[in-house]
């Protein structure tokens, strides 16, 4: 940043030396009302001129009745022409000192005239609100403050701003005036100061920033000219370049919803065979339990809700787990060895289920709410910005992929599975009981499906048909990937993600969805086995 | 004369496993080759190789001096004349034994003829002809399904007589078989190789023996030892595959 | 070439025979009967019987590929909805100037868009015989360029019947854009007429009645006759042991693909003879679950027996039609149910366990996939 702030110092310096404060008078040993003396103008210019002055002063003290003002609550009390803010307390009127606060007694009706506001005046006061804010207290908001002001302070503000990003202590904030500051002297400043201004401007990379330039290059000659249509595609650049992250970032995004959809399926289909048409109603029921937990909560322990979602994830394993293990043992056990029949019967469970959750929870949305900690956003720059649950989901799914890979891997569990997986009667014949071992993997499967829930309930609508949403794609990543390898789910997940938001700007997001389909459809063609597949000749067979 | 099969330098691999290691075999004209071998020396994969259904990463295959297997698909071989019998018998189980000699018969094997096709006299005849050699004529309109285990494995050799090949490839065809019935079952293929060549796949002895032929042993995806059984059975190299080192 | 057994015979001329019947006698008693007779058939119950024939032969078009070749489509909805599109066009076209719009030449999605000329796409749909020859085409060609790459592959099993799920996903999601062309969200609706016939009259609902059975009958005999030659006996064959086909030197993929575009074709047909009786075509006969649905009218019925497969989809639209106007929120649970039990309990469907059935080119498939 060292290259934005040394031509920034200087441009500041060349404000304060230039333009000294016209504000001198209004000082803090003005502390009473006759701050405000000039709002009573009779003319609209007349008040506009002292709204500006006020602005400039840079007082915090006179925002209140400037908002007020805005808001149309400023008054002038008829009895002694004093400027007041009326409020309505329960029901009734009271006069207040637009300075201190204070209570001036009741207010009865047409004892006082309201201060009159127009358009022009209106965009004045929020632009001097802005400029009065910049000095608040809270670094949130003079950052917006300084963001507000961007497109629309004027010359007169450039001092009140240098003054401001002197004082502010903040990075963030003082970046943000920095822009604004440029922006301001590419707009009203001398022919140098706007080269300065578009020096500064370079460093910025958001699509305000460019309007900005595109703008002004409209009016530019020579050099300056030069100078912006450099800066603006250094800027294109860059932005084109965060454009590719920030697709990646939603492709990864994406891809890291499918994993979670797809990964229990890829332990059912890929592990056991067994085609489970209902894994998307696993998922919806994961849902439906982080939507309970939440409100089981919110009923007993209300100041616990935030942390509802960490609890819902156990849960939702479990519930759906257990679901899991039930429809193995009841159903789909007496169908192994005849893939086609239990994907009917499969399909047929899914439509119970979906119809036995409308029936408790009704056919509409369930609300579950977001934790603090997953709203929000982190901004890299003004051209990549990352959300909070975005990200919170990716590093969940990795959390998942990775416990399951080590489970199959190292756990005993997992090394009955892939023995159960690779000979069946070899497995019984060394003591493992395979029918004990398929319904944990069902249930494993199931669980994760259930996980997968807890996630989606954060970026979708809890619905019963939550899980009918995610079955073909599911699918698809599985034999994309390569059947019976994590792994492969892994980057099929991925790719599948990664390719859908890299196709979305140029198709728009169905037909991407489209595309994808019918790639992944030729690419089966391809290699029916998936990108991983096993190779050797009992898989021929 | 040309070979009916020529076998040279032939790999797969699986992996890192490799199932076939540099193989070659040539078969003569009306010759019978019994193939011997321990689990995994890659016997089946040998087939797979004939029939077309691996590819293998390099080597030649030749069929009838001419034809390169190594191109060709499974319909295409088998129409050249290159009939493979499963090491698990593998028939149309839901189809009459009758039905299963129809579909295996030599007749043009398009979609629009068999749709239009009718059973001319001779054609019926052969198939009482092999219903016969198979002794299954009493059994011709049960489904297959319903016959034994060795009834089935002689169904499916009649079924490759059907076809008329020049070269048989049987695999394990007195799997399951009482000795009586392995004993009609070596002189069914001696009969057969009187008109063509056959390669057969076995791991009992004894059947290797009555049949009575050159004898090629298979070890880790190449010939270890090729010549009449007594001669190979007196070979170190293969006592030590077969006894252990 | 193997005699049919005598049973065989019978049953299929039987068969025949009554569905003939029915499309005779069922008119009559529409039409000719008057309506305060207890033998009168109303209107909609005609239209009604009418629809279930048009799934019928959408099930025997299923049956032919899964029963006989253990093909298991999840995407023969999108057959069917093609043939339907494809007659809807020809029902758009004829309303003319009668559309809200008055506009004649475009329909009126297309007018509400603003767009200026019909796209090349839609020319040709204003000819009967055109339309009709795309009703069969259109699934026809899909099916073909589809099971060419598919079968070539040698994409069998699930994964064959997983893309084809994918594929009438893809189809439905391309319907519901406004800038294909066929209506978006809506579909394609508000018809008048068909060759000159008020679509809302007696006469042309019987009409439709008869042409949707002697469609059926027609698709039967023709499966029929396929079932019992050499070719229907190589499907089977395909079915309970692929490899074995092959080694014999049967090019598998052209058995599949010649039987599965065919069964596209008869899906067609039936979407085409469906839409004028229903009214509309909109992009929801693409839904994947209107696919699986079809399955488990042929497996209740009783795959790889032809008869089942039309009973099946008789037996459950019945059903259907019946629960989600009485009992709306039991018919998933009822249908649900129906896959579990039919896979679990009756794997030979209605028409196996029976065992009424003698043996129709082959053994009913019974356990196997």
């Amino acid at each position: 940043m060292l290259r934005t702030i040394l031509p920034l110092l200087t441009l500041l310096l060349a404000c304060i030396t230039l333009q000294p404060p016209a504000t001198a008078q209004t000082t803090a040993d003005q502390t009473g009302t006759e701050l405000l003396d000039g709002l009573r103008a009779k003319s609209f210019k007349a008040k506009i001129a002292a709204v500006e002055k006020l602005a400039a002063g840079g007082d915090p003290k006179v925002a209140a009745p400037l908002t007020a003002m805005l808001e149309g609550r400023l008054h002038i009390r008829k009895s002694d022409r004093a400027l007041v803010i009326l409020e309505k307390r329960d029901g009734k009127k009271f006069f207040v000192d637009p300075i201190s606060g204070e209570t001036l007694g009741e207010a009865k009706s047409r004892s006082s005239n309201k201060v009159r506001v127009n358009n022009r005046l209106r965009g004045v006061l929020r632009s001097a609100l802005g400029t009065l804010t910049l000095f608040s207290k809270d670094p949130d908001i003079r950052l917006k403050a300084a963001r507000a002001i961007f497109k629309s302070a004027d010359g007169n503000s450039l001092t009140i701003l240098a003054k401001a990003y002197l004082d502010e202590t903040d990075d963030d904030v003082r970046e943000a005036l920095a822009r604004t500051v440029a922006a301001t002297r590419l707009r009203h400043g001398s022919d140098d100061e706007k080269m300065a201004a578009v020096k500064i401007l370079t460093d910025f990379s958001d699509q305000g920033v460019r309007d900005l330039l595109a703008k002004a290059a409209l009016s530019a000659k020579g050099d300056l000219a030069k100078a912006i249509s450099l800066a603006a595609a250094s800027i294109d650049q860059r932005l084109a370049f965060f454009g590719v992250l920030q697709n990646l970032f939603q492709g990864i995004s994406l891809g890291s919803v499918l994993l979670l959809a797809a990964i229990g399926l890829a332990i059912t289909f890929g592990v056991m065979g067994v085609i489970n048409m209902a894994h998307g109603e696993m998922v919806m029921l994961g849902a439906y339990t982080t939507h309970v937990v939440q409100v089981l909560v919110l009923q007993h322990f209300p100041d616990a809700v935030t942390h509802s979602l960490l609890l819902s994830i156990p849960v939702a394993f479990l519930v759906a787990g257990l679901f899991g293990v039930f429809l193995e043992r009841s159903v789909i056990r007496f169908l192994y060895g005849r893939p086609l029949e239990t994907l009917l019967a499969t399909w047929g469970l899914s439509l119970m289920l979906q119809q036995f959750v409308r029936s408790i929870f009704g056919p509409t949305n369930r609300e579950v709410i977001a934790p603090s900690w997953m709203s929000g956003s982190i901004e890299i720059t003004g051209g990549l910005v990352l959300t909070n649950n975005r990200i919170c989901i990716i590093i969940f799914a990795a959390a998942v992929f990775l416990t399951l890979t080590l489970l199959i891997r190292y756990t005993d569990f997992g090394l009955r599975m892939r023995a159960v997986t690779q000979n069946r009667s070899m497995a019984n014949a060394v003591g493992i009981r395979s029918n004990w071992i398929d319904a944990m993997t069902f249930g494993l499967g199931s669980g994760v499906a259930g996980l997968a829930g807890v996630a989606l309930s954060q970026i979708d609508n809890v619905s019963p048909n939550l899980g009918q949403g995610y079955i073909i794609d599911s699918f698809l990543v599985v034999v994309f990937g390569g059947v019976g390898n994590l792994w492969g789910t892994l980057v099929g997940a991925l790719s599948l993600g990664v390719a859908n938001k890299f196709l979305e700007p140029y198709t728009g997001a169905v037909l991407a969805k489209i595309l994808i389909l019918v790639l992944v459809i030729l690419f089966i063609q391809k290699r029916p086995r998936g990108l991983f597949a096993l190779k050797g000749r009992a898989v021929e067979n | 004369m040309t070979e009916v099969l020529y076998l040279d330098g032939i790999s797969v691999s699986f992996g890192g496993f490799k199932a076939l290691n540099d193989l070659s075999l040539v078969v003569e004209p009306g010759e019978m080759r019994a193939i011997i071998g321990p689990n995994g020396a890659g016997k089946t994969t040998m087939m797979d190789v004939i029939t077309g259904r691996t590819r293998p990463d390099k080597g030649t295959a030749l069929f009838q001096g001419g034809h390169d297997l190594t191109r060709m698909d499974e319909a295409e071989i088998a129409n050249l004349g290159i009939g493979r019998k499963f090491q698990k018998p593998t028939v149309f189980e839901s189809h009459s034994v009758e039905d299963n000699l129809l579909l295996a018969q030599k007749a043009p094997r398009g979609p629009f003829a068999t749709l239009i096709a009718k059973l001319s006299g001779a054609q019926q005849d052969a198939i009482d002809e092999t219903l016969q050699t198979i002794a299954l004529t009493g059994d011709r309109h049960r489904p297959a399904g319903d016959l034994s285990h060795g009834q089935k494995q002689w169904l499916e050799i009649g079924m490759l007589l059907m076809q008329q090949p020049d070269l048989l490839l049987v695999d394990e065809p007195v799997a399951g078989m009482t000795d009586a019935e392995t004993e009609q079952t070596a002189d069914l293929l001696r009969q057969i190789s009187k008109t063509r060549s056959v390669v057969v796949v076995e791991h009992d002895m004894e059947f290797v023996r009555a049949l009575g032929t050159k004898v090629s042993v298979l070890h880790e995806g190449s010939v270890l030892s090729e010549g009449p059984l007594d001669v190979v059975q007196n070979d170190a190299k293969v006592i030590e595959v077969y006894l252990g080192r | 070439m193997a005699k049919l057994t005598f049973t065989t015979q019978k049953t299929t001329w039987l068969f025949a025979a009554v569905l003939a019947a029915i499309t005779i006698v069922v008119p009559i008693l529409n039409l000719a009967v008057p309506e305060t007779s207890a033998l009168h058939v109303p209107t909609y119950i005609l239209s009604l019987f009418g629809k279930y024939l048009a799934f019928a032969l959408l099930a025997l078009s299923v049956d032919l590929i899964w029963g006989y070749c253990g093909i298991l489509s999840l995407g023969h909805g999108a057959f069917f909805a093609l043939g339907g599109y494809a007659m809807g066009m020809y029902l758009m076209r004829q309303i003319g100037d009668r559309g809200v719009y008055g506009n004649p030449e475009l329909p009126d999605f297309m007018v509400f868009l603003d767009w200026q000329e019909l796209p090349w796409y839609w020319l040709g749909f204003d000819n009967f015989f055109f339309a009709m020859a795309m009703v069969m085409l259109v699934p026809g060609a899909l099916a073909f360029i589809f099971g060419w790459f598919a079968f070539r592959s040698r994409v069998s099993g699930v994964y064959l019947s997983i893309i084809t799920q994918a594929m009438t996903f893809a189809l439905m999601l391309a319907f519901f854009r406004n800038d294909m062309g066929f209506g978006g969200n809506n579909g394609l609706t508000d018809f008048k007429e068909i060759l000159g016939f008020d679509l809302r009259s007696q006469g042309t609902r019987a009409g439709l009645f008869v042409a949707s059975g002697v469609a059926l009958l027609a698709g039967f005999l023709i499966c029929r006759a396929i079932v019992a030659s050499k070719l229907g006996k190589i499907l089977v064959g395909i079915r309970d042991a692929e490899s074995r086909t092959r080694f014999l030197g049967y090019r598998v993929e052209h058995y599949k693909l010649f039987v599965f575009t065919l069964s596209a074709v008869m899906a067609g047909v039936a979407g085409a003879l469906y839409v004028p009786q229903v009214g509309i075509i909109n992009p929801g006969e693409f839904a994947p679950g209107n696919s699986i649905e079809i399955v488990i009218w042929v497996a209740l019925g009783g795959r790889g027996t032809l008869i089942g497969a039309i009973m099946g989809a008789i037996l459950v639209n019945l059903a259907k039609s019946y629960l989600t106007a009485a009992f709306p929120e039991v018919w998933l649970f009822a249908l649900g149910g129906l896959f579990v039990a039919v896979t679990l309990l009756l794997p030979k469907g209605v028409v196996g366990a029976v065992g009424i059935w003698g043996n129709m080119g082959a053994r009913a498939p019974g356990g196997k996939s």
